[in-house]
């Protein structure tokens, strides 16, 4: 049976590596002296790749491979893949819904509750030996505030299942408004923001949720509101929430993604109401593995002929 | 000539060690007249004293005051109060009822994500500005799943199980006795429920059956991988035993928000990632502070008019 040329994009868990291995000739585009010229060398023969949320395939990547079938994308966001180019051409796109939302609905809920009752700074505080002279401050209760969910996706209602267990209202802003839930919905986010008191971004990146959350929705946010993004980081305009942090007019944020990662304002480090991750929303080992699986199982199946797990395109 | 308004606001007794203050005491003046010195006149006449926070509660204090009735704690733990001797001299005592349960069933809920998902850590990396230079943060656990063995299932262990249930944890507890409404699990010991646990949150009140229900025996059942989370009393845990094991990993994580003897916290423990550590701040919001205020008047008012307490002591 021939070899089948598989290109990787970037470095992933080291399973996932090693389950592709032995199956494909993988070729590893970030060990390539210049990436275009490696590109150019193997532009014959590549008929996968295999890209991630922050590393995908844009026109010009595809232009270039003109034996490429499928593009098998370890993450559910896909940003960063031209899927316009993707659909012209025929090649099939698979991502890896489903087994991460669990995990990124935790982390959404781990961010509000250490923003909100300040669980990183509480713990800098007793690291530097600060309690032995004195109590840390009150810091705000979690149960029963008001949570608006941009995105009511399966990520979205992931974290309204988890909050409604903390006895939060629940509200979402959404592109259509979802006839089967019980949440209260919003026809826009400043709406949104105004009505809420905790807002999580879990949307998908497009043209039009870009910057979704803007200065006018974060002053509705206020002083006592909290951001939470584990979404995409230009979800945010990031200049605007540094300002509306340090001036006060944005109560806290918890972020799990930035606008230039892994690149993350310095003037967020002092600021003891906000929790800055990075970018680990679905970094577990057990959902690594279950997202690798799929990654395999996608190219398994389109390479014996057999109906995708999870295709997008 | 101006008529005298008669006060008929009872006497009640804030008994406080110099660096604790009542939240919110001056809403209760509306309600009763206060006074807070043993050696004042009125403590040999007051039916009813409020413990603030730790203040301890001894045969002493007692003998202070002959007449008192009733002791209203503000504290979910009356660990600081001498129980037996109350019920000896038919004392009531009243702790917190649930004002507190929900915000510390968060707190439970909070440091179990933080220890799993590594988020005080990698806050700390990314503050550190490693992130750019050192690229992926180490895998953290994934909750979904966890076996949560809850040690206490009192109003706070309730609290920490309904949440759990959200994140797909499973339940299982270990009480004084069965709780017939329960519907997760017994284990009739703290061992057995380790043995059959990834994780173990510790809730319960502090007794002289409960120190150190937390021993190596216990941290053995429960593992390498396993999680500690101890938002009860410091003494529940034998602390120098937790320490040995964190340091030469033999337990998978712990999130602690009280030690044996606070402030003072085992030094081992701030260089290790998979610890979170806490000023014993579970219940420190202003929710809870007024959910108190209004447990320590409902309560004042029940016995000054012969009605039943709202939140007795009761062991469980």
């Amino acid at each position: 049976m021939e070899s089948i040329d598989v290109l990787m994009l970037c470095p992933m868990i080291s399973y996932l590596e090693q389950e592709l291995q032995r199956r494909y000739n993988v070729l590893k585009l970030w060990t390539a002296p210049e990436k275009s010229q490696f590109i150019k060398d193997h532009s014959a023969t590549i008929r996968a790749i295999v890209g991630d949320g922050g590393h995908g395939a844009d026109a010009e990547m595809i232009e270039a491979l003109p034996r490429l079938e499928i593009l098998s994308s370890n993450s559910v966001g896909v940003d960063k893949i031209d899927l316009k180019k993707c659909r012209e051409k025929g090649i099939r796109v698979t991502y890896t819904p489903d087994v991460l939302n669990d995990e990124v609905a935790d982390l959404a809920i781990g961010l509000i509750l250490a923003v909100l009752r300040r669980l990183c700074a509480s713990d800098r505080y007793v690291r530097s030996g600060k309690w032995k002279k004195g109590d840390f401050k009150l810091t705000t209760k979690f149960t029963g505030k008001t949570v608006g969910i941009i995105g009511l996706g399966r990520i979205g209602m992931a974290i309204a299942k988890r909050a409604e267990a903390f006895n939060c209202p629940i509200c979402y802003f959404s592109r259509t408004e979802k006839p089967d839930t019980k949440y209260k919905y919003y026809p826009s986010v400043l709406e949104l923001a105004s009505n809420c008191q905790i807002l999580v971004v879990a949307c998908s990146l497009t043209a039009e949720s870009r910057h979704i959350v803007n200065r006018e929705v974060m002053n509705a946010l206020g002083p006592k509101g909290v951001l939470i993004n584990i979404g995409r980081g230009p979800h945010v305009d990031e200049p605007e929430l540094v300002s509306a942090l340090v001036e006060g007019r944005l109560g806290g944020a918890g972020l799990d993604v930035y606008e230039h990662e892994p690149e993350v304002p310095e003037e967020l480090f002092s600021l003891e109401n906000v929790v800055l991750l990075p970018h680990v929303g679905t970094a577990t080992v057990e959902t690594r593995k279950a997202m690798a699986d799929l990654v395999v199982g996608n190219l398994e199946a389109h390479f014996s002929n057999k109906p995708l797990l999870t295709p997008l395109v | 000539m101006a008529t005298e308004v008669e006060d008929h606001r009872p006497l009640v007794l804030v008994h406080h060690l110099a660096s604790f203050k009542l939240p919110l005491q001056d809403r209760l003046i509306t309600h009763f007249r206060l006074f807070d010195s043993l050696a004042s006149p009125e403590a040999s006449s007051v039916l009813a004293l409020i413990c603030v926070g730790p203040t301890p509660v001894t045969v002493d204090t007692l003998d202070h005051l002959p007449s008192l009735r009733l002791v209203v704690g503000s504290s979910a733990g009356l660990d600081h109060v001498d129980l037996v001797e109350c019920r000896r001299r038919g004392i009531a005592v009243t702790n917190s009822g649930d004002a507190y349960s929900e915000n510390v069933a968060d707190y439970a809920v909070a440091l179990l994500l933080d220890v799993l998902r590594r988020l005080s850590a990698a806050d700390r990396f990314v503050r550190s500005g490693l992130w750019p230079q050192q690229g992926e943060y180490p895998l953290g656990c994934k909750l979904g799943g966890k076996r949560v063995g809850i040690v206490g299932l009192g109003s706070i262990g309730y609290e920490v199980a309904k949440r759990l249930v959200a994140f797909g944890c499973t339940v299982a507890y270990n009480s004084r006795n069965k709780k017939p409404s329960a519907l997760y699990p017994y284990y009739a010991n703290v061992h057995d429920l380790a043995v059959n646990s990834d994780v173990l949150i510790v809730c319960c009140a502090l007794t002289n059956e409960t120190h150190h229900i937390i021993n190596k025996d216990v941290l053995t059942a429960l593992g390498r991988e396993g999680v500690i989370i101890n938002v009860g009393r410091g003494a529940l845990v034998d602390e120098k035993e937790l320490v040995q094991f964190l340091v030469q990993g033999e337990i998978g994580g712990a999130g602690l928000d009280v030690f044996e003897n606070e402030p003072n916290v085992p030094k081992e423990l701030f260089a290790l990632d998979n610890v979170v550590l806490s000023p014993h701040l579970a219940v420190s919001t202003p929710e809870s502070f007024e959910a108190l205020n209004e447990v320590i008047i409902a309560n004042l008012k029940a016995f000054f008019s012969n009605k039943p307490l709202l939140s007795p002591f009761q062991q469980e």
